[in-house]
């Protein structure tokens, strides 16, 4: 065990526990993260939250101090790129030309924000919010700013709708469907909140395809839909999802579709590398096929289960998947994935702005939405993850007790 | 400026200065305090943050909100009268001291 070599590649919040968890569980042997980013790895999250209010301070997104990798001897390189895997030899080859043997490699490589394909994208404030150094800047033009666009109404772009809005920004959230947040919730949860955000002054446009981003000089002044409308704004904020960064696996001979394909252990076909976080593509009892998941919870346990197996303890990977979503005065919180078709049943009175919504499909509870109401969310978790059957009437009555049934 | 101590299922005491303003959690992570997990970052999502508040410092903190009350049924150790998410403790103001346990798990 003493002469293993892990070597990471990414040192976002699922790089980062897969060092972490392998020192808690005693490995011995050399952790190295590679990432790209320069500095020390840090919370994304807050980034479009918290941290663009300016409530949190740069120092307070960092996972851990540099003491924490200095005591436990992880060595961090950054910011630094793989340049490739060499398989046969089981090597990484870093752009600087520095290699490093692996026993194990681990590919949590993320994902990169999906860049609006228009005339126009091109210009100054135009802004994607992936990054630290891209919330350095969206945070400094908000303080400027008296118009947005935000070009995608999912939760990235309704988190900062809410921030800019409440800052006083005449704020315009553009989207092609005909409603928000529509790959993730039902039009019950997207519907409530964007009411909430429409009364806080969002401008909701919907059903509007972008046509081009209008500039000056090479600054963007706004967005021109489709249909010719124009959006006037001082910076476009584009957040129409992202893509996994799954190049480096893929030039490796790894397979690769909407993400790093790994099997039920996280594994990829090569027994020496494994895929988390958001770039990996993998089989679930709790979906209909394999999926890529984007959330903080996912990253985490995948490293801890990858951590596990490393370290001897082999598991398959079971967890049911969550998230949240800070939305103005509103907690969104999800247990599960449920695809658009699945049904949706209401528990709680929207008016009160605290419900959830039960997801359906064939007669098995797939997720639950829960607007301020994290005791539904976590009975939620459970339910799903034993599989209990829950009637559609249970799931819509108050007074049953979820608790109960999850125990 | 406040100052929290922090003591280990073990024992172990460690006693930090705070900036003021700051949680509990976020003095504990720049600090790197064992049994802090902290995965979500600070909003109260995770229950990874518990700590059992010394009693004799409770009455000075600010009551539990709703969600912290439901996010407090998720800790992976037992929930006691004086359990907290230290996400949600801020130190500075009249709490200018403060005193918490760690719990034996958080995951």
């Amino acid at each position: 065990m003493t002469s293993q070599q892990v070597v990471i590649v990414g040192s976002g919040q699922g790089g980062f526990q897969v060092a972490a968890s392998l020192r808690d569980m005693g490995f011995d042997g050399h952790v190295t993260i590679v990432g790209e980013e320069s500095g020390l790895p840090y919370q994304r999250p807050p980034l479009s939250k918290a941290f663009l209010t300016g409530q949190m301070q740069h120092e307070h997104l960092l996972l851990r101090p540099a003491s924490f990798f200095e005591s436990r001897k992880i060595s961090l390189i950054a910011p630094e790129r793989v340049q490739a895997i060499a398989r046969d030899k089981r090597e990484v080859v870093l752009q600087s030309g520095r290699c490093f043997h692996y026993d194990h490699l681990v590919l949590a490589t993320g994902a990169r924000a999906r860049p609006v394909k228009v005339p126009g994208a091109e210009q100054q404030r135009v802004v994607l919010l992936r990054g630290l150094a891209d919330a350095i800047q969206v945070r400094a033009w908000l303080q400027r700013a008296q118009r947005i666009v935000i070009i995608g109404a999912g939760f990235i772009g309704l988190e900062i709708a809410a921030i800019a809005a409440a800052m006083g920004i005449e704020t315009d959230v553009l989207d092609f469907a005909e409603r928000g947040l529509k790959r993730s919730v039902s039009a019950f949860c997207a519907d409530f909140l964007a009411t909430a955000h429409a009364t806080a002054g969002v401008r909701f446009h919907f059903s509007t395809a972008i046509a081009h981003i209008s500039g000056s000089d090479g600054i963007a002044t706004g967005v021109v839909s489709a249909d010719g409308r124009h959006f006037a704004a001082d910076m476009v904020l584009v957040g129409i999802g992202v893509e996994p960064n799954t190049e480096l696996a893929q030039e490796a001979g790894l397979e690769v579709s909407n993400g790093i394909v790994v099997d039920c252990h996280l594994q990829t076909a090569d027994p020496a590398i494994s895929a988390i976080g958001d770039c990996a593509l993998y089989p679930s009892a709790f979906f209909p096929r394999p999926m890529r998941i984007e959330s903080v919870q996912n990253a985490v346990d995948q490293a801890r289960c990858v951590a596990s197996r490393i370290a001897g303890k082999p598991a398959s990977y079971h967890k049911v998947p969550w998230f949240w979503s800070d939305q103005g005065a509103y907690k969104l919180q999800i247990a599960g994935v449920a695809s658009e078709a699945d049904q949706a049943v209401l528990r709680g009175d929207m008016s009160t702005g605290k419900f959830s919504v039960f997801r359906f499909h064939n007669g098995r509870l797939t997720a639950v939405e829960s607007i301020n109401r994290p005791g539904d969310h976590l009975a939620a978790r459970k339910l799903i993850e034993a599989g209990t059957l829950l009637s559609h009437e249970q799931a819509a009555d108050d007074n049953f007790k979820l608790n109960q049934r999850a125990a | 400026m406040p100052n929290i101590t922090y003591v280990q299922p073990d024992g172990a005491r460690r006693t930090l200065v705070a900036a003021a303003g700051s949680t509990v959690m976020q003095t504990a992570i720049a600090n790197d305090v064992a049994g802090i997990v902290a995965e979500c970052g600070g909003s109260a999502m995770c229950a990874t943050c518990h700590v059992y508040v010394d009693p004799e410092y409770i009455d000075r903190l600010p009551p539990v909100s709703e969600v912290e009350n439901e996010m407090l049924a998720s800790a992976a150790s037992e929930r006691r009268e004086t359990s907290r998410l230290s996400c949600q403790l801020s130190v500075g103001g009249d709490v200018d001291e403060l005193v918490v346990h760690v719990p034996s798990c958080q995951v």
